[in-house]
Order: C-alpha cells, then structure tokens, then sequence
C-alpha cells in the first residue's frame, strides 16, 4: 500500500520539475521576439525638436519593460495551461472526491440541522438574538423539503415538471381553508393537505400520460398557472389575490403557544417566550424533510421506486416487463404532489397568511433549480442545493461594505437573480450533471448474504 | 385488483380449445391467426398464420422489411394488429387472446417477454437493478404494493433477498456476476445483448421473444448464445420465438422455422426442410430469369405483369 502510494506522487513531482526549464526557455522565446520587434517600433521615438527637424530619443526602459511584461505573461499562461492539462488527467479522482465528500456532507449537515436552534442561541447570545437563523433555518428546511419531494418526480421517475408548486399552493390553501372555515386544527389538516395534494397530482397526472419531455413540461407549466389563476379569480372560494389571513398559529400538539396558563410554557413549567413557538415549527419542518428523505430512500429499494427509476431510462422496456407506466407515473405525481403539499400546509401555518403571490412560477423554477443543481435524483446534492441557493441570497444582504465600493445606491440584494443566473450558468459548464451527479444503487450484490 | 382480473377474463377463452392445424406443432403455446397489420396503404403482414410449439425453439426469418418485427410487435402487445388473433395457451390450458390484452399484461399476465432489436437496458441503472425491475410483479405484491415496504416489515426484505438470489442466479449463467454492480450501460455489447435476454427471463415467460439476440456478436459469442438459448428451452418451462439474421445460429438451435417475404408466410418447417425449399431460396438468394414464372406460381403470386 505504502508503495503503491509512494510511486505516483514521486511521479508527479518529476513530472511537475521537468516541464519548468522548458517553459522558462520558451517565454525567453517569446521575449526575444518581443525585442525584436520592439527595436524598430518602440524603442526610437521622434520628437519635434527646439527649432527645426526632429529629434530622435531612445526607449531602452519601455523596451524592456515590454519584453519582462511578455516573459511573465507568457511563463504563467504556459503554467496555467500545463496546470489544467494535468488536472484533466486526474479528473476521475476528483469525481470520486465529490461522493466521498458527500459521504461526509451528509451526517455533518444532519447535526448541525438538529442542532441549529442551539446553535444560534450560543453563537448569538440569547434565544432571542438567533431568531434570524432559526428563521432562515426555517426556510432552507422547506426549500430542502420541497426539492426532496420534487425528486420524486423529476429526479427518479424522470417527468419534467414545471408546475410543482401548484401542490403547493394546494397544501397551502387546504389547511388555510379547513381550519378557517371548519376550525380543523393542525394535526388534522396536515394529512389532508397531503391527500388533497396527492388527488390533484393525479388528476394532473391522467392527462399527462401519454406526454414526455417537453410537452410534459409545458403542460405542467400551464396546470400551475391555471392552479395560481383560479385562486386570484376565485374570490367566493379562496379570498382572490387578498389571500386568507389570520389562519390559526401551530399548538403543540394541542397547546397553544399562548402566556395563558393552558398554554405551552405554563404547562411545562417554562418562563413564556415567542420563540417557542419558531423553534417548535424549526423542528416541525426538519422532521417533514427527514420523513420525506426517508420515504425516498425507502420507495429507490423497492420495486415501485426501482420502476419510476426504469421508467426515467426506458418506457418501452418497462412495458415489456409487464410494469403498468401509468400507475407507475401516476403514484410518481402522487407521492411527489403529497409532500408538496405537506410543505403547503406548513408554509400556511408558519405565514398564518396565505395569497396566490407565493405560488408564482419563479418559486416553481427555484425549486426545479435545486433539484437539477444538486444532482438529479441524489439527496444529498438536493439538500446542499437548497442552502446555497436559499441561503446564499441572504449573503447578499451582509455585503453593505460594497456600498464603499459601488456608491451609496448600492443593494446588492438587487442583483440576486442577476448572481442566480450566473451561478445556473457556471453550475451548466462545469459540472452538468448537478453538485452530485453519481448514482448510487439501490441495490448492490455484496448483501446477497445479508 | 378487481379491474385487472375483470379484464383478465374478458381476455381469457375457456370454452374454444386451439384448432389443430395439420402439419403444425401438435401443442402450441403460441397461435397466431390471420393475422395481419397495415399501416396505412402499407400491408406490414398478410393474413400470417402459425403456431409456437411448447418448449420448442421456433425462429421467424426472412429477408429484411419482411414483417418480422412488425409480427413481434403484434404479439408482444406493442401493436394493435388490424384483422387476426393471436393466442397464448399456458400450459394448464388457459388461453389469453394477446392483442386484447394492453401493453404491460402481455407480460405480466400471459407472461410473454421479449428483447429488443437495439438493446433496451436501463444503462443508469446497475446490472443487478436491471434484474430486480424484471421481477416487478412478485416483489410489488410482496411490498404489499409498496404499503407494507415503506413499513420496513420483514416479508419485504426476504422477499428481495429472494430476488437478489435469482438475479445472481442469472448473472452467473451469463457470466457477469463481476460486473452486478456496474451501470447496465458501461457493459460491452455482447454482454448487454445477454443480460437483455437474462432480464426478459427473470419475469418468468412462457414464451421469449428474441429480436435478432445475435446481431453484433463475434462468433464466438453467438456459439454462447446458442448454449444459452438451449438452456432456456431445456431447464425452463419456457418456449423461444426469435427473428435471425445469423443462418449458423438459426440452423443449429431452432426446432421450427418460419419465413416470411413481404408479409407473408412463405415456408414453415424444420431446418432440413428449410433449407431445400425453393421459394426460400428465391426469397433469399433470387431466381435466374427463366424461372421467374415457375417461382412466381409456386409463390403464389399470380396476376403479375408476366
């Protein structure tokens, strides 16, 4: 093993020392020619002289100047080249670096998620302080959410949906209408905002069948427009673009996060604080994003997920063996819509306001974003995706040194989508496949004798 | 469930046993009855008829554009056929009319599998997976279709574990059980047309359809082929239809052979008969100019500009 390691580091210091006595010679080179050239054009100038004729001066430094300018430039273009060559050559140790990375990502963002809410209040001083994290905490944590469940469609069974926030919006507008009108609370209309959400995924589902692709995309796109356009136009129904607001606050599991005595802190003793209430929906949210990572994980293994996998590499294989493609597709939607919804009613208890605002098709395309961003179909990648892309902007607004820079009507906030469109641009050149393009199997025959 | 079954016995024909027709296998497990498929003003297949013997190895060949794969598709439920029947008899007697059947029932229920001219793995998905998604139906019943899985109860895991079994059972008779864990897609050619055929046989046909399983193989994986195919047919209840270009494999391995020109049956028959017959050899090969007219006859194809 020892020597096994020891030979290609010697070998890649030889190779690292040959190359620089060449490529010094060569920027000499470069630099001879640069003389020669520079002799007749630079290095006589004619000036008009005191009286009459010219005056010829001589620029020995300029010349000189140049040839060093054009040494140095060429030696590091020479080096940067040669630099690139040999990182391409070992490009496949670095794919393998970013699974392993992953490997250790994954339980590193697990307990800095499960701990967050201490964290902040350490690092901030008071539970108080860190309400901005945990808020933020909040957020991520539904983005991540929302990106998992979209995974489900996009990333393992392969249907390109552009209209994912319509479930959403129906998780949304299901608690908000239940608990307004009939008085449900929560803990009932937390499920049923996932049934509702799952009915529509299939009733979005019957007519796409038959669709792939860029048609599929298109219709999706339409069905969460149409979503949005019946909740602004609706107005008997659903509020119109006023949106429904006092939507009643989460209670703990019954107890309400009130200072009367019924209340969560009387009851457990604890001295009332706001804050329970964010740091109890903080976990709320952590605990609807692990179930949603787990039941993905889950369904890969077994034969319902392993054939939304097969249907995403090939619909007529999976017909010849004997997979139905539309339940197929179908509870693809289904399950996918599901935790969309589950989100929705979480957003609406969160907002405790809900208008057809949130749902437009930009937070569509964010979430797509994050899915295809973190590598489709990986977990992991989707989550790292999601803190980038929903906390990243909020770097934005730490900038305020750059008002020193750019003058005082300077936001930097306002370049966020300009940022967002470059950062997809970069993501598309250097690494198209996502954060975390490497499939993991499902299955793999080493545990035959498990 | 209750669907599934009701179509299932709209498909199913108790009371009318397969017609015998002379000179043919004396226990199908495949008839195929006038059928024929037009697309369009276009006659693919011409009112074809022939029977599939059990655990027999059955080849369609003729020349190319003959309708071969067009008859594949009819049978494995990819095409709706414009007039005929097509009959699966499982070996109890039970009798599945397949061009009633939709797409993935042909397998699922009558149990006909098939392979693909270009190969159609999942190349993402590993070797391994690729198997597991043939054994679809029993491993989703296990999951309680997914409800009892998402549990995490055991009757799932065993089930699998069950599965892992067979599909590593497959992979050592077709030689890549180094490779189980490698995306279907990096394999070489001639191991995906094998793991094609493996995957096809993990569903548990009565009757594999193979798409030319020799195109693109060296000879001296075509010879493997054959010591493939000749298992199947002796170990498994399953009988073979294939189309093939390859003669060597053809010759060697087939207990029937029919071949169709131009939509049409022109011969049907064992390897030896095949190979003398006449029109067979006009199909293939052409007739000098003088015995266009005999041919022409013998064919049938009367009414043309003599």
């Amino acid at each position: 093993m020892a020597t096994g390691s020891t030979t290609p580091i010697a070998a890649t210091a030889r190779a690292e020392a040959s190359p620089l006595p060449g490529l010094i010679k060569d920027a000499g080179l470069f630099a001879l020619v640069t003389l020669g050239l520079c002799v007749p054009i630079v290095s006589y100038r004619t000036d008009l002289g005191q009286g009459i004729g010219l005056v010829i001066t001589t620029r020995w430094g300029t010349v000189l100047a140049l040839c060093a300018a054009i040494f140095v430039l060429r030696l590091v273009q020479q080096l940067y080249l040669t630099g690139r060559a040999r990182r391409r050559a070992a490009r496949a140790p670095v794919v393998e670096g970013a699974s392993r990375l992953a490997a250790i990502l994954a339980p590193i963002t697990l307990v800095i998620a499960l701990t967050l809410p201490l964290l902040a209040t350490l690092l901030t001083g008071s539970l108080g302080e860190g309400r901005y994290w945990i808020d933020l905490g909040i957020l991520i944590l539904t983005y991540v959410m929302l990106g998992w469940g979209l995974n489900i469609v996009v990333g393992l069974a392969g249907l390109l949906d552009l209209g994912y926030v319509a479930f959403y919006a129906v998780g949304a507008y299901s608690y908000a209408l239940l608990s307004t009108v009939f008085g449900l609370s929560f803990w009932i209309c937390l499920p049923l905002a996932g049934l509702f959400a799952a009915a529509f995924g299939v009733l979005l589902g019957f007519p796409v069948l038959r669709l792939r692709g860029d048609y599929l995309a298109i219709v999706t796109l339409a069905f969460g427009e149409i979503i949005r356009l019946v909740l602004i136009n609706w107005t008997d129904f659903s509020g119109g673009a006023a949106g429904i607001s006092s939507i009643p606050r989460v209670s703990f599991f019954g107890l309400p996060f009130t200072a009367g005595e019924n209340g969560f802190a009387a009851t457990f003793g604890l001295s009332f604080n706001a804050m329970h209430r964010l740091v109890f929906l903080y976990y709320l949210i952590l605990v609807l994003a692990l179930v949603t990572n787990l039941v993905t994980l889950r369904m890969r293994r077994l034969p319902l997920g392993r054939a939304w996998e097969a249907l995403r590499e090939d619909e007529i294989a999976c017909r010849s063996l004997g997979i139905d493609t539309t339940i197929t597709k179908l509870t693809a939607f289904a399950l996918g819509a599901m935790f969309a919804g589950f989100a929705g009613s979480f957003f609406a208890v969160r907002q405790a306001f809900v208008s057809p605002e949130s749902f437009n098709f930009l937070e569509s395309a964010i979430i797509l974003a994050i899915v295809v961003l973190g590598g489709m179909g990986s977990q992991i990648g989707v989550a790292i995706a999601a803190i980038v892309m929903i906390g990243g902007p909020e770097l934005l607004r730490n900038l305020g040194f750059l008002k020193a820079v750019f003058g005082e009507g300077f936001d930097p906030n306002e370049y966020r989508l300009l940022l967002f469109g470059l950062a997809m641009v970069a993501m598309m050149v250097f690494r198209p496949r996502g954060l975390i393009s490497e499939r993991t199997p499902s299955v793999t025959i080493a545990e035959r004798g498990r | 469930m209750t669907l599934a079954t009701g179509i299932n016995r709209l498909a199913t024909l108790q009371d009318e046993p397969p017609a015998a027709i002379p000179g043919g296998p004396a226990d199908p497990v495949l008839i195929v009855d006038h059928l024929t498929m037009r697309f369009g003003g276009l006659t693919a297949v011409n009112d074809l008829s022939f029977k599939v013997g059990r655990g027999d190895i059955t080849a369609l060949i003729g020349p190319n554009g003959a309708g071969k794969t067009t008859v594949f598709n009819c049978i494995t439920g990819f095409y709706k056929p414009s007039e005929g029947m097509i009959r699966l008899v499982q070996k109890g007697g039970e009798t599945y009319l397949l061009e009633r059947l939709p797409g993935h029932d042909v397998n699922r229920l009558a149990r006909v599998a098939r392979t693909f001219q270009n190969i159609r793995l999942f190349p993402r998905m590993t070797v391994l997976e690729n198997l597991l998604v043939a054994m679809h139906k029993p491993l989703m019943r296990a999951s309680g279709f997914s409800i009892l899985g998402i549990l995490g109860l055991p009757a799932y895991r065993s089930a699998e574990k069950a599965g892992i079994e067979k599909a590593a059972a497959w992979l050592d008779r077709i030689g890549l059980t180094a490779r189980a864990d490698d995306a279907a897609g990096d394999l070489p050619y001639g191991d995906q047309r094998r793991l094609e055929i493996a995957r096809a046989m993990c569903t548990d046909p009565v009757l594999l359809c193979l798409d030319e399983p020799a195109a693109g193989l060296n000879p001296r994986e075509s010879s493997e082929l054959n010591t493939l195919l000749r298992l199947i047919r002796d170990e498994y209840d399953t009988s073979v239809l294939l189309i093939e270009h390859d003669m060597s494999v053809v010759m060697q391995i087939s207990d029937r052979i029919v071949v169709l020109d131009y939509g049409i049956k022109i011969a049907d028959g064992t390897p030896d008969d095949i190979r003398t017959d006449t029109r067979v050899i006009a199909a293939y090969l052409g007739v000098d100019d003088e015995e266009v007219a005999a041919v022409e006859a013998e064919v049938g194809l009367t009414g043309t500009q003599a």
